[in-house]
């Protein structure tokens, strides 16, 4: 086994509202799928209001790729095609059938089948969607081989749920994803665990390279794992693929049908009963909270705290999260709060209490806590990103669009989530993740 | 708080586009949150944040200065009456001192802030809470008897050409601070420099020589120093306000390091540069001067107070954490040698953290380079590993 490849950099948030390790079972009245949630597709809508689909009909295409299919990953009824702004599609949203129905894609031992047909059935049932490209965190090319595909057995987030209580049980659906990503590289297919896992599904992995991380978030970040492993050089390209995301490959070629089911685990100070729900891909999280939030004004997050959207009560979880947060929000203006002493509050900056417990556990709110200024503070971006990247001088050379310097300063191996906590500890209060993702979107522009 | 909260409330609209004081927007923000912690919350990233703020972090280096403050207040009127041979209590020294420093202080901030909420209001920006460090540190480091009409003018061309012209906060090149004091040094050298400045209402016998003076006057073999060394490290000695006492800013020093707001890499650097470079000079030894050991350079003119409070300042330092070591490094280097073979300039501190505060973007240009030769390595090693797998 090879050595374990230790992580010093980087920050734990210690929050309260865990998720509690039971699992239940809730069946969404209806799911949605959210083309947003597919950087750089162009949907090209199959279906129309009112239609019947089953577990695996095409919901919408890619315009520019249109070997590239969205299916429905449960039968059901659209209700409603909901458009935004120069009517951009926005969600599918679909009510759930009660039995469902399954298109059969037939089952398959990956090694029988040649690359060409592996991709096919992934294109067809629609799951291909699952396999992203590093850089820039798109649905991978179809018929190319990557330099290598990565899969993360682990997250480190805040509240993140547990991948060793989510796999367990399912270790030959697992090890069938692991084949069939095997068959689509001519690299290696790294699974990379965390040094505390104990879960036989992920240690007793075959055809595939094991590699052990230990340290603080954002070890678990498939990104910052890549970066230690095999760093993505200009014009390289690797896939990542979600841990339940394999699991649902595997059920594919295991079973023959879409598996509708993930597992989200449920977090945050404000529930009052976490724990882990099997539910839909897409699922309305209304079951879910309803009743089981405290009555403050609240922020629904669909991810964890740092790198998830924000959603409504009543939303949908996205497409590639597994983790729903409820949290208060922290619209509240507090007199001088800048020069008290700020017990209970939470920083990184030891000009806070805060520093004083390192074991103590935090329920905090969404206040920015302060105003957005010049970067002035220098060195702290540094002491929670563990890669050999300059933060700042990246961070920089997006805000002035300068692509050779972002190319240079290596924003191919960045994604938004791993300067998530850049953007946690940033005095000047920036937006760093978005302005991540600007940089990315514009190369991805350039290169094309 | 209520009451107050409400009544902003109230005259808030007015401040704003379309109302009666719509010119005075910034300046209301600028009181408002400081005040009240605005009810911003995250809309993008991040759902939660840190609860450092720029206030919070400029705030801990106005406490850090606080002892040296306080302390040169004392100090200004300990070395008055001690120059008129006059023996007199605690609180008259205090208060002798401090109708001198207090008077300084509020027109540096006074004139600072009014030209920092002036461009802010121009700009449409919220004022930058940078100036409430600049504005404690230029009376620190001014000579006691400085006329405050000069005061103001090292302030405003600080603030203007110092660092609105490059764009504010965090865009200035040179430590406003310094360049107020460099300002006045190079236009006013009489106030800034001598025997008779570092006293205030000096008594004409007196001799007053700072350490440093009497270093730089040193002939034959040693230097024959008017203070002992307890004393410089204590800061019985005259000198600029803040920048005596070596223990008072040991303590500031402490805050900066436990909190992380001051940078150690960049302290510790500067501290070794003067080990190496003042080991150096020892070891040839060729007059006085090079004869004094290492260590008094800690302790004469306004080192400690350079290095701990001037050299870190993070904007304009050097900015990566490579850089810092350098850069530290060679302010460190360069004090020895303004101080000892530079005998227009018998403080070296002010010019050699000015000088390096101009290289320090050349610093930080060798280490991003050198990140990026690394990355470029790494490629090239793997095309090469990739071609031998291909031929296989």
């Amino acid at each position: 086994m090879p050595k374990t490849i230790k992580l010093k950099k980087g920050l734990n948030i210690n929050l309260i509202g865990e998720a509690e390790k039971k699992l239940a079972e809730i069946q969404p009245q209806s799911f949605a799928i959210k083309p947003t949630d597919f950087i750089g597709t162009f949907p090209r809508l199959q279906v129309k209001e009112g239609d019947n689909v089953e577990a695996g009909t095409p919901l919408f295409i890619d315009k520019y790729r249109e070997e590239i299919v969205f299916t429905s990953p449960h039968s059901g009824k659209v209700l409603e095609i909901k458009r935004g702004d120069k009517r951009a599609l926005l969600e599918i949203r679909l009510e759930t059938d009660s039995i469902n129905k399954q298109i059969d894609f037939e089952p398959a031992n990956p090694y029988s089948l040649s690359r060409e047909q592996v991709t096919e059935k992934l294109l067809k049932s629609g799951l291909w969607t699952l396999i992203r490209q590093r850089p820039y965190n798109i649905i991978a090319k179809p018929n190319t081989s990557p330099k290598a595909i990565f899969v993360s057995a682990f997250d480190s987030a805040p509240l993140a749920p547990d991948y060793d209580f989510i796999v367990s049980g399912k270790g030959k659906d697992f090890q069938t994803g692991l084949d069939v990503l095997k068959r689509l590289t001519d690299g290696k297919v790294h699974l990379n665990v965390s040094s505390e896992t104990k879960a036989v599904e992920f240690l007793q992995a075959k055809n595939v390279e094991i590699n052990t991380f230990s340290g603080i978030h954002p070890v678990g970040n498939v990104g910052v794992q890549i970066h230690h492993i095999d760093g993505i050089n200009k014009g390289e390209v690797v896939w990542v693929v979600k841990m339940q995301d394999v699991l649902t490959l595997g059920y594919l070629f295991n079973n023959g049908v879409i598996n509708p089911e993930i597992i989200v685990a449920l977090t945050g100070s404000e529930v009052l009963k976490t724990g882990y729900i099997k539910t839909i891909r897409g699922g309305c999280i209304k079951k879910m909270v309803e009743f089981n939030t405290s009555n403050k004004d609240l922020r629904y997050i669909s991810g964890n705290v740092l790198s998830g959207s924000n959603i409504r009560p009543d939303n949908y979880i996205h497409y590639y999260d597994n983790q729903i947060t409820v949290i208060p929000e922290g619209k509240y203006s507090e007199f001088l709060g800048w020069a008290l002493p700020g017990f209970g509050k939470f920083s990184t900056s030891r000009t806070f209490p805060s520093f004083l417990f390192p074991k103590k556990k935090y329920v905090l709110d969404t206040n920015l806590h302060g105003a957005e200024r010049a970067y002035v503070m220098t060195g702290k971006f540094e002491e929670v990103l563990p890669m050999d990247i300059l933060p700042l001088q990246l961070i920089k050379s997006i805000i002035y669009e300068d692509i050779d310097l972002m190319e240079n300063l290596g924003i191919y191996e960045i994604e938004p989530e791993d300067f998530a906590l850049l953007e946690f500890v940033d005095t000047s209060k920036t937006n760093i993740q978005s302005l991540v993702r600007h940089g990315l979107e514009i190369m991805r522009k350039e290169m094309n | 708080m209520k009451s107050l909260r409400n009544y902003l409330d109230k005259i808030k609209p007015q401040f704003q586009k379309g109302g009666k004081y719509e010119k005075l927007h910034s300046t209301f923000d600028a009181f408002e949150t400081f005040l009240f912690v605005p009810p911003h919350t995250t809309h993008v990233g991040s759902h939660i944040r840190d609860a450092i703020d720029m206030k919070r972090t400029m705030s801990i280096v106005v406490i850090a200065l606080i002892p040296a403050l306080l302390f040169g207040i004392w100090n200004v009127g300990h070395q008055h009456f001690l120059s008129h041979a006059m023996d007199v209590g605690f609180w008259d020294k205090v208060g002798f001192g401090a109708l001198k420093v207090l008077p300084i202080v509020v027109v540096s901030y006074v004139v600072g802030l009014s030209i920092e909420f002036a461009f802010a209001q121009y700009r449409g920006h919220e004022v930058n809470e940078g100036f409430l460090v600049s504005g404690m540190l230029i009376p620190l480091v001014l000579p006691p008897d400085i006329p405050l009409w000069m005061v103001a003018v090292a302030t405003a061309f600080a603030v203007i050409i110092g660092k609105e012209v490059f764009g504010g906060t965090g865009m200035n090149i040179l430590n406003p601070a310094l360049t107020a004091r460099a300002f006045l040094f190079f236009a006013y050298p009489a106030f800034m420099s001598g025997d008779k400045v570092w006293i205030a209402e000096k008594a004409d016998t007196f001799s007053g020589a700072t350490p440093l003076a009497d270093a730089a006057i040193a002939t034959g073999g040693s230097v024959e120093f008017s203070h002992s060394l307890s004393d410089m490290f204590w800061g019985f000695i005259p000198g600029s306000i803040g920048e005596t006492s070596v223990v008072a800013i040991l303590i500031g020093a402490v805050i900066l390091l436990v909190t992380g707001v001051g940078s150690w890499r960049i302290m510790l650097s500067v501290i070794l540069g003067t080990t190496v470079a003042g080991l150096l000079v020892n070891l040839v030894g060729s007059n006085a001067y090079t004869n004094v050991p290492f260590y008094y350079h800690f302790l004469m003119g306004g080192f400690a107070f350079g290095t701990v409070f001037m050299a870190t300042d993070p904007v304009t330092a050097a900015q990566t954490n490579r850089g810092k070591w350098w850069f530290g490094f060679f302010i460190g280097v360069l004090v020895v040698i303004v101080r000892i073979f530079n005998p227009a300039y018998p403080e070296g501190v002010m010019l050699a953290i000015l000088l390096m505060n101009v290289f320090a973007p050349l610093i930080d240009h060798y280490v991003v380079e050198s990140n990026i030769k690394r990355r470029l390595k790494r490629a090239k090693a793997n095309t090469k590993l990739q071609t031998k797998v291909g031929a296989v």
